[in-house]
């Protein structure tokens, strides 16, 4: 049994309209998505804008209402998180893409880390204030700013605030959803640095959620790529990045820069291969609707989304 | 190859913050040549973008001193209706954000119209059309005739970008200035218009100055780069010897933080500190030695300027002699809450 599952996961949003608002049809956001995670391990989910990536993500957490599928968390139902008990909860945490909008501004640095300590733990003043600085110390601020409001840090700063309150209660499993996109490369070297610390000291699982194929290379040992709400491609890193089998990976794969300048040009061939190859083959890999086909292995862990051969 | 298409000289920005001035572009030298891709990249914060809004004067409360020469003139002492006859003609910009950079209320083909318009009164109505058909066939739009009739609210994000450089391009300029074209689009989209940008800078022979935070769209863009740190250029050079042999503390310390595709980092680069706000920058000394703290003093300039340390390569003041990065074992370790 695997730390967290997800079977045939389905988030349709209603679209309303007319003179009831009656439902006219149905936005499948995420539509038949499945895999599992290990404990300890990162599982990268990517896509491009509107693949369901983030959906996926807030629909495990509770945050989008799942309208078919399964999500096991260490052997237990979590479907409906909402309904589940309040322990499971406090297991599962999520850091936000936007550092700026996540934070309350109004509330002081020690009342957003403390919330959900005071929510599952009974702690006096002074221990929640010596929690809240032991935590702000553990992700690089100094204890004396607990009395500062957001506003007064810097972006990288504030993503540790907002990693600070995902840790407070020791979760197993942290969803984070595009934790470094709106950063500078050199902070985000600095919160994915401190992810993987934290990952290895407090053995943390996590989904993480991004659209940068360079991060999510350094950070994840499975990737799912989405495209449409299903999954095209999962596997280990090695299997996406070295082995891509479906032609929307290679297109993802071949679009990212590449750093050494001398490669350029057998880059854009590459890109314009890929390009026709991706025009000319659309049809043999998606299917009428231009949706991704059911998942085949490939390989023990590599899974392709290819039809039916036969 | 080097005919210069633009020389800046000296060039300092300020903004008034609390009745003072204080330089967010400060002593910024550069030349852009004909048929050349000068990209600047560095941090946010760094002055890279004010540098772009001051060739195009499009700061409205700024102090600007020093020399924008563009065609023969100073662009720092013409008046906006001179500038106007430049900009959109000679000089064309594409925006970050193609969304706020359109006008929601006018048809595609009418807001491209109309800097046709603009720099020629004489055209007819219906050339007109036919260039901007033109003009949209030719940054890569499909159905160009009904793209015409269009709001920018019907179209992809990559589409909207396409219009803008269409737009852009519009008077065939000699000078394109690009202020990260792709940081708001999904990464096969920014393939594509990056694509499209060194596919017209070819055709038209212009010169490019593209803006960016991206490393990755520096290696495969730039035919020279300038890397900006608080307001100064700290390193130019052509890409191939940025890359290869970056001298600069701040340049390597930013080729060490990003995670690249391509090979196996167990650990990334961290900056100490953060960039400092436009109010505390240090104007003496160098601006990147508070962030590299475990290089002595006596490394560092007393008023750094770049040395050409060999052809077309500059590195400012001359802390990169003795720059090593800090050892794994120097850093603090850090304790688990239990």
């Amino acid at each position: 049994m695997s730390f967290l599952e997800i079977d045939d996961l389905k988030v349709h949003f209603p679209i309303r309209g007319g003179f009831f608002g009656r439902t006219l049809a149905h936005v499948k956001a995420v539509d038949g998505v499945s895999f599992s995670i290990e404990k300890g391990k990162t599982y990268g989910l990517v896509g491009e804008s509107g693949s369901g990536k983030t959906t996926t993500g807030r629909a495990i957490i509770g945050l989008n209402k799942i309208t078919s599928g399964r999500v096991t968390f260490e052997g237990k139902e979590i479907t409906d998180l909402r309904r589940a008990s309040k322990d499971l909860r406090r297991d599962i945490q999520m850091i936000f893409q936007d550092p700026y909008s996540s934070l309350n501004p109004k509330k002081r640095v020690i009342d957003i880390i403390a919330e959900p300590l005071r929510n599952y733990e009974k702690l006096s003043k002074a221990e929640e204030t010596k929690r809240v600085q032991e935590l702000l110390e553990l992700v690089g601020l100094s204890p004396e700013s607990i009395l500062k409001y957001p506003h007064e840090f810097s972006g990288g700063q504030r993503q540790r605030i907002g990693i600070a309150r995902a840790i407070a209660l020791k979760p197993k499993l942290i969803i984070a959803d595009e934790p470094v996109s709106a950063l500078d490369v050199s902070v985000q070297a600095q919160v994915l640095n401190f992810m993987q610390e934290i990952q290895k000291e407090l053995g943390l699982t996590y989904l993480f959620i991004s659209h940068d194929l360079g991060v999510i290379k350094h950070m994840c040992d499975h990737i799912g790529i989405m495209y449409k709400g299903r999954h095209v491609e999962s596997g280990t890193t090695k299997d996406i990045f070295e082995n891509p089998q479906h032609i929307y990976t290679k297109r993802l794969v071949a679009a990212i820069p590449d750093i050494n300048p001398r490669n350029r040009n057998e880059q854009l061939k590459f890109r314009q291969d890929v390009k026709q190859e991706y025009e000319q083959a659309f049809d043999q890999y998606f299917d009428d609707e231009g949706l991704a086909y059911p998942l085949q292995p490939v390989s023990d862990t590599h899974l392709v989304a290819l039809p039916e051969r036969g | 190859m080097s005919e210069p298409v633009l020389k800046i000289n000296h060039l300092k920005t300020s903004f008034r913050i609390k009745d003072e001035y204080f330089a967010a572009v400060d002593d910024v030298s550069l030349t852009v040549n004909k048929n050349e891709l000068l990209a600047i990249v560095g941090e946010s914060g760094c002055g890279k973008s004010a540098l772009a809004f001051s060739i195009m004067n499009l700061h409205t409360r700024a102090k600007i001193e020093g020399e924008i020469t563009f065609k023969g003139q100073n662009l720092v002492n013409l008046s906006t209706a001179e500038l106007n006859k430049l900009r959109g003609k000679n000089m064309g910009m594409i925006f970050q954000d193609p969304l706020t950079a359109l006008n929601p209320l006018m048809i595609i083909g009418d807001q491209i119209g109309e800097i046709l318009l603009i720099h020629n009164k004489n055209m007819a109505v219906n050339e007109r059309k036919q260039r901007v058909v033109e003009l949209l066939t030719k940054v890569g739009i499909p159905r160009p005739e009904h793209v015409y009739t269009q709001y920018p609210h019907e179209l992809s994000g990559g589409m909207r970008q396409r219009v803008v450089i269409a737009m852009a391009i519009a008077n065939n300029p000699e000078l394109l200035i690009a202020d990260e074209p792709t940081t708001a689009l999904d990464v096969t989209i920014q393939s594509q218009i990056l694509d499209l940008i060194k596919d017209l800078k070819e055709e038209s022979h212009a010169g490019v100055i593209l803006i960016t935070h991206d490393l990755g769209v520096v290696a495969e863009m730039a035919d020279r780069v300038a890397v900006m740190y608080a307001g100064q250029i700290v390193e130019i050079a052509d890409v191939y010897t940025l890359f290869e042999n970056p001298l600069h503390p701040y340049t390597r310390s930013l080729l060490n933080s990003v995670p690249t595709t391509n090979e196996e980092q167990s650990k990334l680069h961290v900056i100490q500190g953060v960039v400092p706000a436009l109010q505390n920058l240090p104007r003496e000394g160098c601006r990147f030695g508070p962030r590299i703290p475990w290089i002595k003093e006596s490394a560092h300039e007393k008023n750094p300027v770049l040395h050409e340390v060999s052809p077309g390569h500059f590195v400012r003041c001359t802390c990169y002699k003795d720059f090593h990065f800090p050892h794994e074992d120097k850093e603090e370790k850090q304790h688990v809450i239990s």
